[in-house]
């Protein structure tokens, strides 16, 4: 009779409570919170740490060049993504993927629990990108520019952009959510019998979906942003286009 | 049967068979869309990067079917409202 530890299998890491205020039962740091300002802390001082010695010569710091790397993808991919100067969308895009990133990346570190793996973190991210996608479109595209995609193609149409708009929100949480605690119930799971070897091999897994799941959910994030800001931007891009070819010929 | 059997029992078998036919239709959609990418870049190479990207967006949208799915049967395993509900009284 095989025993499986049903008290390592948590379906959120909300559970798991390290303090609790006892005039305020309400008041708790559980596992979620504090991994997040782990991961936090880690991105702060990492990007403080970095950029203490930029410099543009021959010879650059050895972390600079592993900043420089990542920004370079960052940006390529916004660009290939939204098809428009990465520049505004950046900052947004690329904290997201970091923070997704690097929480599931620190689960090769014994005790860690990604804070990904808690429906909280995943629905304010999620929250996020549902609040950024009306700002950048209307920004970009003023209010009545941006109303007008709700009632694209035709009027009928309303309802169900909005249940998009919606649904879409709730998928982004429930998909990060869903592989990130997939990969630690089934990791519990699989200790229960084969406590050798096979859980390495799932964790190994878990990395790459983490990674996978990270690219995602930013290039997600971003196809919607510029779905919401497209539309005039690519005939200005294409009037452009025209005129240099035509300057070419 | 009592009311907490009645409740075991029907969130166990769903449990089953919500991971089971759910896993049905993303496995397909996931092998024809594999399929599919590996025969266009076998055809156009040049254009590989914007294909995989396509390819990993798509996948992952298959898979959030799937995704959740899961999450309903874990749901149903390890934090049933019902059986919480038996429970706590």
């Amino acid at each position: 009779m095989m025993e499986i530890p049903f008290a390592a299998i948590q379906i959120s890491t909300d559970e798991w409570i390290f303090w609790q205020s006892e005039s305020w039962p309400t008041v708790k740091l559980n596992a979620t919170i504090a991994f997040t300002w782990l991961i936090m802390a880690l991105l702060v001082l990492g990007s403080w740490f970095v950029t203490r010695g930029l410099s543009s010569g021959v010879n650059i710091p050895r972390f600079q060049n592993v900043v420089e790397v990542l920004i370079t993808t960052m940006r390529d991919q916004i660009r290939d993504v939204s098809r428009q100067d990465p520049g505004r969308y950046l900052p947004f895009v690329g904290t997201l993927f970091l923070f997704i990133a690097l929480s599931n990346l620190m689960t090769v570190v014994p005790g860690y629990r990604p804070p990904t793996g808690s429906l909280s973190t995943t629905a304010a991210l999620a929250t996020c990108v549902f609040v950024a996608v009306p700002l950048y479109g209307v920004s970009s595209q003023g209010m009545a520019g941006y109303l007008r995609h709700y009632v694209r193609p035709t009027v009928l149409m309303l309802p169900f952009n909005i249940i998009g708009e919606v649904s879409r929100t709730l998928a982004l949480a429930v998909r990060l959510y869903g592989n990130m605690m997939s990969g630690t119930v089934i990791a519990a799971i699989l200790i229960g019998f084969v406590p050798l070897f096979v859980p390495v091999l799932m964790q190994l897994l878990g990395l790459l979906t983490g990674m996978i799941q990270a690219y995602i959910f930013a290039v997600l994030a971003m196809v919607y942003i510029a779905s919401a800001t497209k539309v005039i931007r690519q005939s200005h891009l294409r009037n452009q286009t025209d005129v240099e070819t035509q300057h070419a010929d | 049967m009592q009311g907490a059997d009645i409740i075991a029992l029907g969130s166990i078998v769903t449990a089953g068979l919500t991971i089971a036919i759910g896993s049905i239709g993303p496995a397909i959609g996931e092998g024809r869309a594999v399929s599919q990418a590996l025969s266009s870049i076998a055809q156009q190479p040049d254009s590989s990067n914007t294909i995989t990207r396509t390819l990993f967006v798509g996948l992952a949208m298959i898979e959030s079917t799937a995704i959740y799915c899961f999450v309903v049967s874990m749901i149903l395993l390890f934090a049933n409202p019902f059986w919480n509900h038996l429970t706590q009284q």
